[in-house]
């Protein structure tokens, strides 16, 4: 069985050698090229655009503003029925009368070559009336702010809250409470490949195709189809290499949609890349939070209670077509949902801002539930004098506890807490932890360990965006086809931006099918030859297009011994396949290769008596019902080292024990985990986008937004459990946000344990030098 | 090298040399500099000599940080170097950038600038009109700023060969390994004189001269020199890492330093 075994991935062989095709790699003839003139000023109103100095430039070809595009079109408005009550400003392909954020595009030069667009920029001559600037979410809901939309009264985008219980009881009632207030600022997730389009209208036959680097070709065509007031089956988004994407490329991007409308209105090809500086600018950013949250215990340890209050913002606008909410969703429905209290409020206020767009980006809104509850924890082990493990121990959720629905709301199926931590024991030897810290601390070297355990929701229902109005698929659907030598092609609606799903659901279909992995190819990212779908996102390709893959291949193999079968006189179900040969089920013996039945099938058709169900071709679907996610859970540890002369912290190991159900290929789930804690790492100590008090970004490359680099990083151990979910015939959950779920509240920890001899506690990331010496006194 | 020179004088300010493009190359990507011509010096091996008076040793400008890395005779005599160029960058930007272009350069935080005012280097500007030396302490006139003029091109660093049984070290403190540092200090101790230079704390590379009269006068002062190593500098206003943050670091680094020096 190719399931479960750790198959390296083709893609990577052939990306790794330099054979990548990405988006910027494509040359079509007569292709032009886009560069946009981008607000200076985080909120500035747009008084006049002269673009007559532009136009006159070599090689420009167009000129657009707000104004020339307006009726080729449309606006849109990020809305959940969901969240009815939520703020839905409109936006424009490009800002028209006031640009709200630095770096929102407020006129594109279309030329012949990059550098002439960039060039012809420089000339375009926006008269600005600068505007008071909203930085900060605090600041954007005082009663005297600036407003930033104009059919809102207030900056107040969202509120809402959740209430499990009698929280006010239970923190009555409680032998202690810890109290904290928390930041996390902004940053974003930083692909290899920045954002990149190229879109050509062809208007003999009304059709556009684009090429783009996205995880949801589906979601992308039903767009362009509808701004553009196209046919949707004129509309064929491709999305061949993509070189990282997690999440800031599974949005409608009003900068490509101005290709989509250039190549239209020109009728050439259009590409544009954005470069460094501006998807720093322009990618959608995530985290920049503000949480309050309380914990209240009994006098045994037990977690009675838990508040939280999370502030965020959305950026200037709500991120489109799925809106900004998520993250602070997450962390009202999540935060302490490892554990067993039952009393427990969340609230939430989202803010407009100006500020770029903020929304989804790996692990949507874990890495703060996760870090919140976790730290609260270990701060009230330490004042009990209990230990962090002890503390967990006697609050986990135990197997017995499920199915359960969390404080928080969320239907769990199945976690393995205790199991988790059992695991991670064996792998770090805590008390000799311990040993070494005290002795290295009397040498004033400062150690650390930090734990966390997390949930990770996964593969999301249709409950989600189905019912939000969003035309986003959450059902996979696969389309197998034999060919004619026996060799079979697999189309999927889930798409690889370099995690390797495509050799997941390959080892699934050869797998069921008894092929040798080899005679399997998926062919994912068209959304013209692929089935609708959902794209990958949200950790849904294993659960969800596995499943599918599994449905199909198990309908195509039937098929194949029903062939089989009438052609040798014999029951199907007297017969199986292994190796790609139709063997005796029984005995093993050889009775015909695959390569025969596609041979007959195809060319030899008449051979196979009526009535027998021959398909060579077959779809079949997977839809989850009556659950908006897949929960899967883990455990990290972080062991750090704190430089308390200079504020540097070293993470020196770090490990993770993982349970996202059965394992198509564990080569794959250790890569997904391993970026993922990188990615964690990178928000708990690097990675911010930093804004002035006038919205200017002051980390516009990488000298100033750091990203984790391989020398910094820990070798990290990962290690699983697998608990299947029952909800499928695969049992997979989702795998690829888990690492970044739980690192971020590991490594708050190890630092808070590594200088916990000073008193000294820290609760903002990324925990800078700076930072940690103000915590510590020392500046 | 006197088309070179030629080409610099014609074009003057709309013109740009180009050594190892590390810094240049990305500045034009930025588009924070459009020259219209670029002047390649790369081939001009006169500049890519290493060769000992004397009494000093003279670096052509051309030479890459990996050039020197490797070089024996700079291992030898001016340790502070070799030290300090495991600092710079990666590898590949090693292999690209040279000496010249980072002096030329004048990034406030690079590593060879500070070496060069702590070694009391000087250097030779050469133009078609004149060739003349300027000491470092005179070079570096703010950020990216330098005595040098539109028409002249570094061409060789000279620093004076330190006297036996002097002593260097080179400490810097950066967020990741490569990165230019938040500060650094560069030190260089002979029986009866001392410099210490510091990076990433001013518009420029500075000396720390009070701290160095005081520590000279009086090697045991460490707590009072601690003090006024901290306030003898004026730290950029960056918001990332605030003056405070910085005054702290040179006194982490100098602490370090100093305890790498034989009691
Ligand atoms: C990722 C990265 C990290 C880096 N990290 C560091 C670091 O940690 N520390 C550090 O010190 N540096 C660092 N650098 C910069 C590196 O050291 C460069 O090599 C150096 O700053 C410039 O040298 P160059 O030969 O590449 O000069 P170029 O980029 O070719 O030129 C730089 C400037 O100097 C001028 N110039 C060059 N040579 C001469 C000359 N002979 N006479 C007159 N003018 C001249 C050019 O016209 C240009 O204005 C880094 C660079 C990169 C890309």
């Amino acid at each position: 069985m190719s399931i479960g075994a750790e198959v390296p991935r083709d893609r990577a062989k052939r990306l790794l050698t330099g054979r990548g095709r990405f988006v910027d790699d494509i040359q079509l003839p007569r292709m032009l090229h886009l560069a946009f003139v981008r607000s200076p000023y985080a909120h500035a109103r747009i008084e006049a655009i002269d673009t007559a100095g532009a136009i006159s430039m070599p090689g420009v070809i167009a000129v657009y503003t707000a104004k020339e595009l307006e009726d080729a079109v449309s606006s849109w408005r990020p809305e959940h029925k969901l969240f009815p009550t939520m703020a839905a400003p409109e936006q424009h392909a490009l800002a028209k009368e006031t640009a709200r954020w630095q770096g929102e595009a407020v006129a594109a030069v279309v030329a012949e070559s990059r550098a002439q667009a960039e060039d012809a920029a420089e000339h375009v001559a926006v008269t600005w009336h600068e505007l008071p600037a909203v930085t900060d979410a605090k600041a954007a809901l005082a009663t005297d702010a600036a407003v930033l939309h104009d059919d809102m009264t207030t900056n107040l985008a969202f509120s809402t809250e959740i209430v499990t219980g009698d929280v006010a009881l239970a923190f009555r009632d409680a032998a202690h409470v810890v109290e904290e207030h928390f930041r996390f600022n902004r940053h974003s997730g930083v692909s290899l490949e920045p954002r990149g389009i190229i879109a050509e209208f062809e208007p003999g036959e009304n059709r556009l195709t684009v090429h783009q680097s996205h995880q949801t070709p589906h979601q992308q065509q039903d767009l362009y189809a509808r701004l553009l007031a196209l046919p949707e089956h004129k509309v064929r988004v491709i999305c061949p290499d993509v070189g990282g994407a997690f999440g800031l490329k599974h949005h409608l991007m009003a900068d490509e949609l101005v290709a989509c409308v250039a190549a239209r209105l020109l009728c050439r090809p259009v590409k544009y890349i954005a470069d460094r500086l501006e998807s720093f600018l322009s990618d959608i950013h995530c985290r920049d939070h503000e949480v309050h949250a309380r914990m209240a215990f009994s006098a045994a340890g037990k977690i009675l209670g838990i508040e939280v209050d999370d502030l965020f913002n959305a950026g200037a606008y709500g991120q489109y077509p799925r809106t900004s909410i998520a993250e602070g969703n997450q962390i009202t429905r999540l935060t302490g949902a490892p554990y067993g209290h039952e009393h427990y409020r969340a609230g939430l206020r989202m803010a407009f801002l100006n500020k770029s767009i903020l929304g989804h980006i790996r692990s949507v809104g874990h890495p703060i539930a996760c870090a919140v509850a976790e730290r609260l924890l270990d701060m009230g082990a330490a004042d009990f004098g209990l230990d962090p493990i002890e503390v967990r121990r006697m609050n986990y959720l135990s197997d017995d506890d499920f199915p359960r629905t969390s404080a928080g709301g969320v239907e769990f199926e199945s976690l393995s807490f205790n199991g988790c931590l059992d695991k991670a024991l064996q792998m770090i030897d805590v008390p000799g932890f311990r040993e070494t810290q005290t002795a290295l601390g009397q040498q004033g070297i400062y150690r650390g360990i930090g734990i966390a355990t997390f949930v990770e929701l996964t593969a999301i229902g249709p409950e989600y965006y189905g019912e939000g109005g969003q035309h986003i698929s959450a059902q996979e659907t696969c389309l197998l086809r034999l060919e004619g030598s026996g060799t079979v092609r697999c189309y999927t609606g889930v798409t690889d931006q370099g995690q390797g799903i495509d050799t997941g659901i390959q080892q699934v279909v050869a797998g069921v099918m008894g092929l040798p992995l080899a005679d399997v190819e998926v062919i994912s990212g068209d959304s013209a030859l692929c089935p609708v779908g959902g794209g990958s996102w949200g950790s849904r390709g294993a659960a969800l297009g596995g499943e599918a893959a599994l449905g199909a291949a198990r309908t195509l193999r039937g098929n194949i011994l029903n062939i089989a079968a009438s052609l040798l006189q014999k029951e199907p179900n007297d017969l199986s396949i292994e190796q790609g040969v139709v063997i005796d089920a029984a005995s093993g013996s050889r009775h015909m290769a695959v390569s025969e039945i596609g041979r007959i099938g195809h060319f030899q058709p008449y051979t196979i008596p009526d009535g027998v169900s021959a398909d060579l071709t077959v779809v079949e679907r997977y839809g989850s019902r009556d659950r908006m996610f897949l929960a899967g859970n883990g455990l990290q540890i972080a062991v750090v080292e704190v430089d308390v002369d200079s504020g540097i912290v070293t993470p020196l190991r770090h490990l993770v024990v993982h349970d996202c159900g059965r394992i198509l290929n564990p080569l794959l789930v250790r890569e997904q985990v391993r970026g993922g804690v990188v990615q964690g790492i990178g928000a708990a100590l690097y990675e911010e986008l930093r804004y002035d008090e006038d919205g200017h970004l002051m980390t516009g490359s990488f000298a100033d937004y750091l990203v984790p680099m391989a020398g910094e990083m820990p070798d990290i151990e990962v290690a699983h459990l697998e608990t299947p979910t029952k909800t499928s015939e695969l049992g997979a959950k989702g795998a690829g946000e888990a690492g970044t779920a739980g690192a971020v509240g590991a490594v708050l920890n190890a630092v808070n344990d590594a200088i916990a001899p000073f008193k000294a506690s820290i609760a903002e990331t990324p925990i800078t030098p700076p930072r940690l010496l103000r915590a510590l006194g020392k500046i | 090298m006197a088309d070179a020179l030629g080409l610099l004088a014609r074009h003057g300010d709309d013109a740009a040399i180009v050594a190892g493009g590390q810094s240049l190359l990305p500045i034009l990507n930025f588009r924070l500099a459009a020259p219209e011509l670029l002047i390649d010096i790369g081939r001009l091996d006169d500049l890519k000599q290493i060769t000992e008076g004397d009494d000093y040793i003279e670096i052509g400008a051309l030479l890459r940080h990996c050039d020197l890395a490797d070089s024996p005779l700079i291992g030898r005599d001016l340790p502070l170097l070799h030290q300090a160029i495991n600092h710079i960058a990666h590898p590949a930007v090693r292999h690209r950038g040279t000496i010249g272009g980072s002096l030329a350069m004048a990034d406030p935080a690079a590593e060879l600038g500070a070496c060069c005012l702590a070694l009391d280097g000087a250097f030779s500007l050469l133009s078609g009109r004149e060739q003349r030396w300027v000491a470092a302490s005179d070079f570096f006139k703010g950020v990216y700023e330098t005595a040098l003029q539109p028409d002249e091109i570094l061409t060789a660093i000279r620093i004076p060969k330190p006297v036996r049984n002097s002593i260097s070290v080179f400490e810097e403190i950066a967020r990741r390994r490569g990165d230019f540092a938040m500060a650094g200090l560069a030190l260089v101790a002979a029986p009866n004189s001392l410099r210490i230079a510091l990076l990433g704390v001013a518009d420029r590379p500075v000396l720390a001269g009070q701290t160095m009269a005081l520590l000279s006068a009086n090697p045991t002062a460490v707590d009072a020199a601690m003090e006024m190593i901290a306030t003898e500098i004026e730290p950029p206003d960056d918001p990332a890492y605030p003056p405070a943050y910085r005054r702290h670091l040179v006194q982490v680094l100098l602490r370090r330093a100093l305890s790498r020096l034989p009691q």
